[in-house]
């Protein structure tokens, strides 16, 4: 893709964010950073690319290592982010109607 | 008008499922989603084995199924607009993962699936560990720890990517790593390395193994500032040279980022947390986006510009809270100085202490009691046995509402997620620009581990450090309880809170958890 559409689609994708972000109700500040955390783990895709390569070119072998190692850290973050955002959420309860 | 649409269309899915329905029952419907989504996704890719032999960028469906993943990502926030909706979207944000790694791994030839796996099931499975063992008073050290490991993945890959770049098809015919590709990745792995070093320092001053008080090296804002130009210079020259002239400009960089990230967050104040905790959340994102940009993938650069946004509103938020610039949250140093000048003036001024069986009868009586929760309720884990006391008052008739300010606590919403662990409904919490009227009707206001945002000098005393910050109206209630563990110290402004003193507050002197059972004990 060229530089001009990934600049438009990163530039759409910041106003989006920022309407979005506006929308979350206070109530559930801590979950949103607990979920977005884990979303920008989506770093793993390159860690993943790294990892794959494996040794074709020079350095590879090193690429490699340091990918799997990024597919770790984005892991522990992925499930982690998530499940405890699930956590938190379970929590949020209504009044009970009595 | 589109949002209350939305609303409306949310509250009856789940309404029409009475909540005596075990909860299994009700997840039925999104794992059936997930599944048929899954299925579809799996087939396309399946279907057109092409595309693993040619790589990636040729085949418009690999691009589609990120867009997808990038989508998912945008309704797992949108999910957080309202509790009711908030688990659908965490559930839409798994399955939005999930297709990102599967069309990954299916449109590369992978050397090395089996590492890849051990990879991803050690992390997993600590990270899940993690999730369910941490204390809810714990999340803010967790996200901050947390985002120190999205910087230090981002970094990883940028290495990889730089001594590796042609699986990252970054290389001109030449085998030259492309001129943008090379500004991207000198950006995403100084963002990444601030984003790690500074999320470690803030991490080890939430969980107390490093002490709060902000650390002021002299001459920092000069070395600050001349380490970011260094970095932002090297970057520009690292794009130009060629190369195979550019490792040791690289390592400069990524080093430079490091010790940045480490500088910048020293001088903060543990009370400033708050704002910089949603900053690193901030940056982390801007590290995937750059990244995204490096790889051409529309799911990271979605994603990051989605949590960089985030981060940067509820920075803003936060600084709004409390009335102050983000320049002079990030320039730090705020309750370094705790002044001796005001300690001089706090001394012999008459208040009232109050006793547990005080509190309960007078709240007993009253017709509404509006508690302020704090940092300091956290720090006891007096949210349980709170609950206890809202739930005795409220059996005799009283009503109970909690007000909670933006900059309570270590991060944003950390009180909210507090009370919602103890059990407390969150129709029964409420912002501070929601509740803020009632206190002028309400009979009691029962602050517990809250000081700064209760302090009138913010509305009154234009020298104080705290002027112009909105707080509660706790003075216009008719009776103050303030549980405060002892007399001497202040909130972490260093400012003495007039509260104190008044006629109506009556303080009681004691642990906020031990207080709040022996209140339940007296009612």
């Amino acid at each position: 893709m060229d530089f001009i559409s990934i600049l438009s689609i990163f530039v759409l994708a910041c106003f989006v964010g920022y309407y979005v972000v506006w929308s979350v109700t206070p109530a559930l500040h801590t979950p949103l950073m607990a979920v977005t955390n884990a979303i920008s783990s989506v770093i793993i895709v390159g860690a993943l690319i790294a990892a794959a390569a494996g040794s074709q070119a020079d350095g590879g072998q090193t690429a490699k290592w340091l990918g799997l190692v990024g597919v770790v850290l984005a892991s522990v973050n992925i499930f982690g982010g998530f499940a405890v955002t699930e956590r938190m959420l379970a929590m949020y309860k209504k009044k009970e109607r009595k | 008008m589109r949002r209350d649409q939305s609303a409306v269309a949310v509250i009856p899915a789940n309404a029409g499922i009475s909540s005596n329905i075990a909860p299994s029952v009700r997840q039925i419907p999104a794992f059936a989603g997930m599944t048929k989504v899954l299925m579809a996704v799996l087939m396309f890719c399946f279907a057109t084995p092409a595309m693993a032999a040619s790589g990636e960028a040729v085949n418009p469906w690999v691009a589609v199924a990120y867009l997808v993943s990038g989508v998912l990502f945008i309704l797992a926030l949108r999910g957080l607009s309202s509790p009711e909706s908030s688990r659908r979207g965490n559930r839409f944000g798994m399955i939005g993962m999930l297709i990102a790694v599967i069309t990954t791994l299916v449109t590369h030839d992978i050397a090395s699936l089996p590492e890849i796996g051990v990879a991803i099931a050690i992390g997993g499975a600590i990270g899940f560990v993690i999730a369910r063992r941490i204390p809810m008073t714990d999340m803010p050290q967790l996200v901050a720890a947390f985002h120190s490991l999205v910087g230090m993945a981002a970094v990883l890959v940028g290495i990889a990517a730089y001594l590796n770049p042609g699986a990252f098809d970054i290389v001109d015919a030449a085998g030259e790593i492309l001129v943008v590709s090379r500004v991207e990745l000198g950006l995403g792995v100084a963002i990444g390395a601030i984003t790690f070093s500074g999320s470690v320092i803030a991490f080890l001053k939430l969980n107390g193994n490093m002490s709060g008080a902000p650390i002021m090296l002299p001459g920092r804002h000069v070395i600050n500032l001349g380490v970011l130009a260094g970095i932002i210079g090297l970057t520009a020259y690292f794009a130009v040279l060629p190369t195979v002239e550019t490792a040791m400009v690289f390592w400069t960089i990524v080093a430079l980022a490091f010790v940045i990230g480490f500088l910048l967050i020293i001088p903060i104040g543990g009370a400033d947390m708050p704002v910089v905790v949603s900053m690193l959340n901030s940056y982390s994102g801007w590290a995937a986006a750059a990244m995204g940009f490096t790889l051409g993938n529309t799911a990271m650069i979605i994603t990051g510009a989605l949590v960089g946004s985030s981060g940067a509103i509820l920075s803003y938020i936060m600084c709004k809270a409390m009335n102050r610039s983000f320049i002079s949250v990030i320039a730090g140093g705020f309750g370094a100085d705790s002044g001796p000048s005001e300690g001089a003036e706090k001394i012999d001024r008459p208040w009232k202490r109050g006793s547990a069986e005080d509190a309960a009868y007078m709240m007993k009586q009253a017709e509404s009691v509006i508690i302020v929760p704090g940092y300091g309720m956290a720090v006891a884990q007096a949210q349980h046995a709170l609950r206890e006391m809202g739930d005795m008052l409220k059996e005799e008739g009283v009503s109970v509402k909690y007000a909670i300010h933006p900059v309570a606590g270590r991060m944003p919403g950390h009180m909210n997620v507090l009370l919602a662990e103890a059990n407390v409904p969150y129709d029964e919490v409420f912002e501070l620009e929601d509740i803020n009227s009632e206190f002028a009707q309400a009979d009691v206001a029962f602050v517990i581990g809250a000081n700064d945002v209760v302090n009138p000098a913010a509305k009154t005393d234009k020298g104080s450090p705290i002027y112009g910050m909105p707080v509660f109206d706790v003075d216009k209630a008719k009776t103050i309880f303030f549980i405060k563990r002892s007399m001497g110290g202040v909130g972490y402004a260093g400012v003495d809170n007039e509260v104190f003193y008044m006629d109506q507050t009556m303080m009681l002197l004691s642990d906020a958890k031990k207080m709040c059972e022996d209140i339940v004990k007296s009612l």
